[in-house]
């Protein structure tokens, strides 16, 4: 595109070209919305139930955790890297979450206190993770895929180790003091769904409209040209994995009063989940550019999915992938083919 | 006079070597156990009584060693196994194989070294190869579910079900127990993967219930999905409406069907205790020179508020 930009064109070309290129934009960021409302159409033709309230706030607060995530997952993927540790992340941080609040409790803390506590532990710990996947893969200088594929593991096996195989469970008093988190509402609308608007919100500000969110790019797009544009790569290169790292902490924040407990189980495959909603939404896997509404909507696209193949039972459950694949590669083409090249 | 000194020199070094031998024989019988990695509650409880009986085992018999390794998928499991016959030379294998196929050559393999094989849970392809097959009762537990609900609904009335994962162990229980609902007046609504996991459990239990307005029992299967089940339940306010039958004799599940919990009246056993019955009766074998091939076949008893006691173990992670 650069190259061709050189050439000289005449004005009228020229005109054709840009408007062409207005259209191209408009259809790549509609792509996601355009597969989401056909999914809509879908899932009300083959139930009416799907677009009661009671099931629009399933799938809303249900797409929370993987939004939440693939949040920061777009600064990851923006800045050239990607994160695959944050599903097992996600069960380490439940599981310590669980630990400590049943020992604060325990040792006779008021159970809204012990809930904060463990609250603000995982959120540390979250930040922490992020900070230890940034340091590896910059100062390390090991390759983002490797550092995190290795932090995979090692948090997997810790969740395990911890729970000695099993699963951990909140005490049931303190789970009744924490339920509300997941389960209320404010204005009809669950929490979960607030705190994931919210995220958005301010992830899309950023990425778009901040110097950070400028730098990110920059990097992403051109790390060397970055480096003698004088932003400091490496920094950046890690606050988009302590933001991930905040975003997982944040949706676990969500997850644990949903059911109360955590295994070896928890978060399998979220960072499948997470990259794809990322890439099915818009950003470029190899960095450079990215829109964090994209995201969430490559999110919603996911637990569409499933919650469709729930409410029917014309297609066989032994299909179930096949049918997940078939539409995330839609929502892709459409996404890809509006691109201008 | 050299001669002879030679023949009692060569005497005595074979007289040794026998001696070596037996003595060697006796010395460490060694058991290997080849079980999945702990990636769901039921796996977990595997390992954890694994675990535990290698513990009683070898500090009751001091010539028996056994040696735990867990798997973290069928190639990982046939690696395990060689490595398990060439580095630690077991005398005795019992594994319960992550998959049935993928497995039945790598076990052949081991059972041609002259390996004693005990396969638990999960039948192999080839069932000459064992000497040992010790399991719980799957489509037994598909027909004391639907036995329990066929009665509690007296014939009739609309049910869920949520199945496992695609696997036989999955198709024997499900089958059994749509064979004896067909002949009644029970209608099942629908049927869905719920992976043998929680958080699945209370997603496609929260669509079940927006999709039916009237449901009188759940079949859950397992009491992972069962307990995600009971959260959906609470969340929609429709516990009064129904009952939820789960399996596997989790400590949380007995001790609620214990407290006379209307929501889960009962639940089936199908422990993984069992692999800890395979393992002492293959050291029985050893131990107490008894002969112990062929099948054993765990029953899947119906726990019941009278009889929970004996089912819970609040020391297993399962």
């Amino acid at each position: 595109m650069k190259s061709a930009e050189l050439v000289e064109s005449t004005p009228q070309q020229h005109r054709a070209e840009s408007q062409l290129r207005v259209i191209g934009k408009w259809a790549r960021e509609a792509g996601p919305l355009i597969a989401l409302i056909l999914l809509v159409i879908l899932g009300l033709l083959l139930n009416p139930s799907f677009l009661s309230w009671n099931n629009l706030r399933n799938v809303l607060t249900r797409s929370a955790f993987i939004g939440i995530i693939s949040v920061g997952g777009t600064f990851v993927i923006v800045t050239g890297q990607i994160d695959l540790s944050v599903g097992a992340m996600a069960a380490f941080i439940a599981s310590l979450m669980i630990i400590v609040m049943n020992q604060f409790a325990n040792a006779g803390w008021s159970l809204p206190l012990a809930v904060g506590a463990g609250m603000v532990i995982g959120l540390m710990v979250g930040l922490l993770s992020g900070l230890g996947n940034g340091l590896l893969a910059t100062m390390g200088k090991i390759d983002s895929f490797i550092v995190t594929l290795g932090t995979m593991g090692i948090f997997r096996s810790l969740v395990t180790f911890v729970a000695n195989g099993g699963t951990l469970t909140l005490d049931s008093n303190i789970r009744e003091a924490y339920r509300p988190v997941f389960y209320d509402s404010w204005l009809n609308v669950p929490i979960p769904v607030w705190v994931l608007a919210l995220v958005v919100a301010l992830g899309s500000v950023v990425l778009a409209k901040t110097r950070f969110g400028r730098y990110c790019r920059a990097v992403g797009s051109n790390a060397e040209v970055a480096h003698y544009s004088a932003i400091r790569v490496n920094r950046i290169r890690v606050i988009a994995f302590v933001v991930q790292g905040f975003c997982v902490a944040l949706a676990t924040l969500l997850y644990v009063p949903r059911l109360g407990s955590a295994s070896s189980s928890t978060g399998v495959l979220w960072e499948l989940e997470a990259i794809t909603a990322v890439v099915v939404g818009g950003t470029a896997l190899r960095g450079g550019s990215g829109r964090v509404s994209g995201s969430i909507l490559g999110a919603l696209i996911l637990t569409l999915i499933g919650n469709i193949l729930n409410l029917t039972n014309i297609i066989s459950v032994y299909l179930n992938g096949a049918v997940q694949g078939i539409i995330i590669l839609g929502a892709a083409l459409l996404q890809r083919s509006s691109r201008t090249r | 006079m050299k001669m002879l000194t030679k023949h009692i020199v060569v005497a005595s070094l074979y007289a040794a070597s026998l001696a070596c031998g037996t003595a060697k024989a006796q010395e460490t019988v060694k058991i290997g156990v080849s079980v999945p990695s702990a990636d769901h509650g039921w796996t977990g409880g595997i390992d954890f009584f694994a675990q535990e009986s290698k513990q009683r085992l070898e500090s009751t018999y001091k010539n028996l060693q056994v040696i735990v390794k867990t798997a973290t998928g069928p190639s990982d499991q046939a690696n395990s196994l060689e490595d398990l016959v060439a580095t630690q030379q077991i005398t005795a294998l019992v594994i319960l194989p992550y998959e049935s196929a993928p497995l039945t050559d790598p076990v052949r393999e081991v059972k041609r070294k002259g390996v004693f094989v005990t396969v638990v849970d999960r039948a192999l392809a080839d069932n000459t190869i064992q000497d040992l097959y010790v399991a719980g009762n799957n489509p037994g537990m598909g027909k004391i579910a639907a036995q329990y609900i066929i009665q509690r609904l007296g014939g009739k009335g609309d049910i869920v079900v949520l199945r496992g994962l695609p696997t036989v162990i999955d198709n024997q229980r499900f089958d059994t127990f749509m064979s004896l609902i067909k002949d009644t007046q029970i209608k099942v609504l629908d049927s869905k993967y719920a992976n043998w996991n929680r958080d699945d459990g209370f997603k496609v239990m929260q669509d079940f219930l927006t999709r039916f307005p009237k449901i009188d029992a759940v079949w859950a299967q397992d009491d992972d999905i069962a307990l995600g089940v009971l959260d959906a339940l609470r969340q929609a306010k429709r516990e009064k409406e129904m009952f939820v039958v789960g399996g596997g004799g989790m400590k949380e599940v007995i001790k609620r069907v214990q407290n006379k919990d209307t929501l889960v009246p009962v639940d089936i056993v199908y422990s993984p205790s069992m692999i800890a019955n395979a393992i002492e009766l293959t050291a029985l074998h050893y131990t107490a020179k008894l002969p112990i091939n062929g099948t054993y076949i765990l029953d899947s008893p119906l726990v019941t508020p009278e009889n929970a006691a004996q089912y819970y173990f609040p020391n297993s992670p399962f």
